[in-house]
């Protein structure tokens, strides 16, 4: 029961959001509608090759066009030495190149112009001049002797490989291997993905020649961040700062993919600089696909060890990582493989080690999140896979062998053998709650009749434990910025409010859920609080909106502030009614007098007073800033379990039904948490059945349109069953643990595991994701299966 | 390039404008009329995002050309709203939580206005196949579904 009125709309409430007012009648602010007078047009020109040395460029047709104003190649950046960027990663990439380029659709070069039309009339006419090279597109043969190496930018560099990572104990893990009654082994590779959110990346670019200000709205989930990255890789040519104005205004889906620095908004910004105007560059969505990081591409090779009984012991990973021709994920710098090593998931290990290679290879940069805390999917679908795998190997049910293996909920908080502090967790409860949703015996009974009749169902689940809101500074930082977020809250004389934060909706709906957390707090009414984000001239640092982040970080920081505010206006209170503060307690929205309830001040009688009758000696102003250090990331998880029924002839795997158990502690709004989960399934059952961008052999993109890109519609969908626990965070001041991505990191792993449950008798022990017709055929008729 | 003089009603309001050829309608809608509500997603006429009414059927903008609208009467989403009074479908995203990022939302709303008028009590497998040509990446479509039968339903009691 949620603690205050509707009116108040404080925690619990399904409070419509605020945003919709301005979205449902088109007049949301999304950077591709921002025009400024004598803005001008930048476009890109791309690499047709993989690799390939550039001979020239030839830009003479170019400048011919009637309002074609400047073309910018690599050599004209590199004057100014930004002709190579610095990745989130450490790593290095190219703005633009000046001897050859590493993937298909790389920027080669950019056009001005007067319009759109013609700066893409521009592209079209200039002549590049390419030498192609051998490319690597296996990133095992990337590691092979004897392979090109790619990065010959970097000095003494002789190979194809980025780094070495690994994790937990190596030789208690081999000994557990060495005398386990039962081994377990499956390679499982996640391939390359695109979050393709509807709306592509893009900025606007504007410097003030005379103020030396320099402004940009851009698509970024990361304000702050990226304001500084600006300042810090363009100092030398007079950025500084206290002038660089980050506006992140409206941004069309975000999922991880509008984090990076792409070499578009540098060149955007490069070209403002130089003309002194203002410049828009919009990506189209085919360079969005082909150009922007990717998601995954991690080759895993697992193993599980466990007793006859089904007991788990112990778990051994290897995986490869192809990152493209620069390692541009956007991790936490201490974890190169980002928080892969959650892999152990919902089960009490004795041991497990992790180890992680990254590849170099003709490819877009990345890897990035795909709506994911950090490689929390790749881990979770290994050990979900794996899970199922073991069970069906010792003939035991899927579901009994994840309440035997499971954490308990008394062991929490729990310490993983991959060094992970778990705050808190019922699996066991949530499985339950899901089995009984979907009628999980009846299901086994109805599988083994039909069966009988030759006909293939299967039920899947994922139980799956996630690990979101980076994080505590202690461990988590992106270049060396420590992962806090922040909220600044002012109350006005008549009690109404603004608060700004350092964090980003992309539509996870902050407007509203941030005002709902002050709400329950101060106690008063949502409808009189203003949010506003990404505004880096007037917002709070902070990390900005990904990894499930902003509930665990900025909207603690919101109770945080809240609460300081909170102390003040008792003091003024006991000051007004000339009472004890001792004396006094709080119900949401006023102060009174213990005993005496007629005896009180209103929050709103309370701010007036702060700027009209404030105690001597007491600042006057309501307002309190929080920058949130979360002493411990949280971990949100769920059950579920998905039935599919495939066509023999056909290879099409049918979802009949979906049923999804969450449990991300308490709720601020429960009408957008179950948004966001319906959201998020769709986002898992993507990868899982449709979406793929791969390579031939010569670096060619297959999958760089939505014409082959096949991102779910409406038809596709299954209609989404769900359901809740609820296991508040020990740590969090709000109980809440994030929400936005658990759906898409459980979901593939259930699809999956229901596929492979249909065909296990067959002799399909693993199917790789995305569980398309044409490879569910192939693997019918391999195991037999001909109508 | 040459340009050539169009003539279209969009929202009501008789609009002019001296457009090259080869200009999109979307381009026409959004930089040349300045109504930015009607948005851009793909290139290949999949996402739905630039869904405006022409002559009173839905159609992707981005896959026409402006001059091809010459004598037309267009409606986009900041067309829905009448006398500070929401079309029923804005309506019904708004309670029904239809959207998140809201930048297919335009698009969605459009292609459902058109639904309804054709089919004023679609099951939902029918309001499904009316939005499969509108991808949507935030919601999982399942609350759009219920908002428009949250619009069909007022349409019919209002009727």
């Amino acid at each position: 029961m949620p603690k205050t009125s509707p009116e108040i709309g404080g925690m619990g409430h399904s409070v419509k959001r605020k945003e919709d007012a301005r979205f449902i009648r088109g007049r949301g602010n999304y950077v591709d509608d921002v025009r400024l007078p004598g803005m001008i047009w930048l476009d890109i020109v791309r690499s047709p090759y993989a690799h390939a040395k550039i001979n020239n460029i030839d830009t003479a047709k170019a400048l011919a066009i009637p309002g074609v104003l400047a073309v910018i190649t690599g050599q004209d950046l590199a004057k100014y030495n930004l002709h190579w960027m610095p990745t989130l990663m450490s790593d290095t990439q190219m703005v633009l190149p000046v001897e050859k380029v590493m993937y298909q659709a790389q920027e080669v070069a950019a056009v001005l112009a007067t319009g759109r039309y013609i700066a893409a009339d521009g592209v079209q006419a200039i002549q590049v001049d390419y030498e192609p090279l051998p490319v690597v597109v296996d990133p095992f043969k990337a590691l092979e002797p004897g392979a090109p190496v790619l990065r010959t930018d970097k000095k003494d560099k002789k190979d194809n490989h980025i780094w070495h990572w690994e994790v937990g104990d190596k030789t208690a893990t081999d000994k557990i291997f060495k005398e386990a009654e039962v081994t377990v082994k499956q390679d499982i590779y996640l391939p390359r993905i695109h979050v393709s959110s509807i709306e592509t990346c893009g900025c606007v670019a504007d410097f003030d020649k005379v103020s030396g200000k320099l402004t940009v709205w851009m698509t970024t989930q990361a304000p702050h961040a990226i304001r500084t990255v600006f300042a810090l890789v363009a100092g030398h040519v007079g950025l500084s700062e206290e002038k660089i104005r980050i506006i992140s205004p409206d941004i069309g889906g975000g999922f991880g993919g509008k984090v990076p620095v792409y070499p578009g908004y540098v060149i955007a910004v490069a070209a403002s600089v130089l003309t002194g105007k203002p410049v828009k560059w919009i990506e189209d969505r085919m360079e969005n696909l082909q150009a922007d990081s990717f998601a995954r591409d991690y080759h895993i090779s697992a193993e599980l060890a466990g007793k006859k009984d089904g007991t788990l012991t112990g778990l051994r990973v290897k995986t490869i990582a192809d990152h493209g021709y620069a390692d541009a994920a956007a991790n936490p710098s201490k974890f190169p493989a980002g928080l892969f090593h959650i892999c152990t998931g919902s089960y009490d290990f004795k041991a497990a080690h992790v180890e992680v290679d990254g590849v170099y290879t003709n490819k877009p940069p990345g890897g990035i999140a795909y709506r994911c805390s950090f490689r929390v999917t790749e881990a979770v679908h290994a050990i979900e896979r794996m899970a199922d795998i073991m069970a069906h190997e010792l003939n035991m049910d899927p579901a009994e062998f994840r309440l035997k293996n499971f954490i308990n909920p008394e062991q929490f908080p729990y310490k993983s053998v991959l060094g992970w502090e778990y705050d808190s967790g019922n699996y066991g409860g949530a499985l339950r709650k899901a089995m009984e949703k979907i009628g999980y015996a009846a299901l086994r009974e109805e599988q083994v009749e039909r069966r009988k009749r030759g006909e293939l169902m299967g039920i899947g689940i994922s139980s799956f434990t996630e690990i979101v809101g980076a994080g505590p500074s202690k461990h988590f930082d992106i270049l060396g910025i420590k992962m806090f977020d922040s909220a600044e809250i002012r109350i006005h004389p008549t009690g109404k409010v603004i608060a700004r934060f350092g964090t980003k909706s992309q539509g996870q709906g902050h407007e509203t859920t941030y005002a709902q957390i002050l709400a329950e707090e101060l106690g008063i009414p949502v409808n009189h609080i203003t949010v506003e984000e990404g505004d880096t001239d007037t917002a709070p640092y902070g990390l900005g909106t990904y990894a499930s982040r902003s509930t665990p970080t900025a909207g603690a920081a919101a109770a945080m502030a809240s609460r300081k505010i909170r102390d003040k206006a008792k003091k003024i209170a006991a000051y007004l009614l000339e009472a004890n503060e001792t004396d006094l307690e709080w119900e949401p929205g006023k102060f009174f007098v213990r005993g005496n309830p007629s005896k009180a001040k209103t929050i709103q009688e309370i701010a007036f007073a702060a700027y009209t009758n404030h105690p001597q000696g007491m600042e006057a102003g309501l307002e309190a800033v929080s920058y949130y250090d979360p002493p411990n990331l949280t971990y949100p998880f769920g059950s579920y379990i998905c039935v599919v029924d495939i066509d023999k002839g056909t290879g099409e795997v049918k979802i009949r039904r979906f049923v999804a158990v969450d449990d991300c502690g308490n709720i601020i709004n429960p009408m957008i948490v179950e948004g966001q989960i319906h959201g998020g399934l769709t986002m898992g059952l993507a990868p899982a059945m449709y979406e793929e961008i791969n390579y031939d052999e010569v670096g060619n993109i297959q999958g760089g349109s939505f014409m082959d890109y096949l991102v779910p519609t409406a038809v596709e969908t299954p209609k989404w069953e769900t359901d809740k626990t609820c296991t508040p965070s020990p740590h969090h001041p709000l109980g809440a643990k994030g929400v936005g991505e658990s759906a898409t990191v459980g979901a593939p792993a259930a699809i999956a595991n229901a596929v492979v449950d249909a065909l296990w008798h067959l002799g399909v022990r693993h199917i790789d994701i995305p569980i398309t017709p044409a490879k569910v055929w192939k693997c019918l008729r391999e195991h037999g299966v001909t109508d | 390039m040459g340009k050539q003089k169009i003539r279209i009603k969009v929202n009501g309001a008789d609009m002019e404008a001296d457009v090259e050829s080869r200009l999109l309608l979307v381009h026409c809608i959004r930089d040349v009329f300045g109504l930015t509500g009607t948005h851009i997603g793909c290139d290949t006429t999949h996402c739905g995002a630039c869904t405006v009414h022409l002559d009173g059927k839905p159609i992707k903008s981005c896959t026409l050309f402006a001059v091809q609208a010459d004598g037309c009467e267009i409606k986009t989403v900041e067309g829905l709203e009448q006398d500070g009074k929401l079309d029923p479908v804005q309506e019904g995203f708004w309670q029904e939580h239809g959207l998140q990022c809201g930048f297919c939302t335009p698009g969605m709303m459009m292609t459902s206005v058109a639904l309804l008028k054709e089919k004023p009590n679609p099951s939902e497998d029918e309001i499904r196949l009316a939005i499969s040509g509108n991808l949507c990446r935030c919601t999982g479509y399942m609350n759009i579904v219920k908002s428009i039968q949250y619009a069909a339903q007022k349409l019919r009691q209002g009727a």
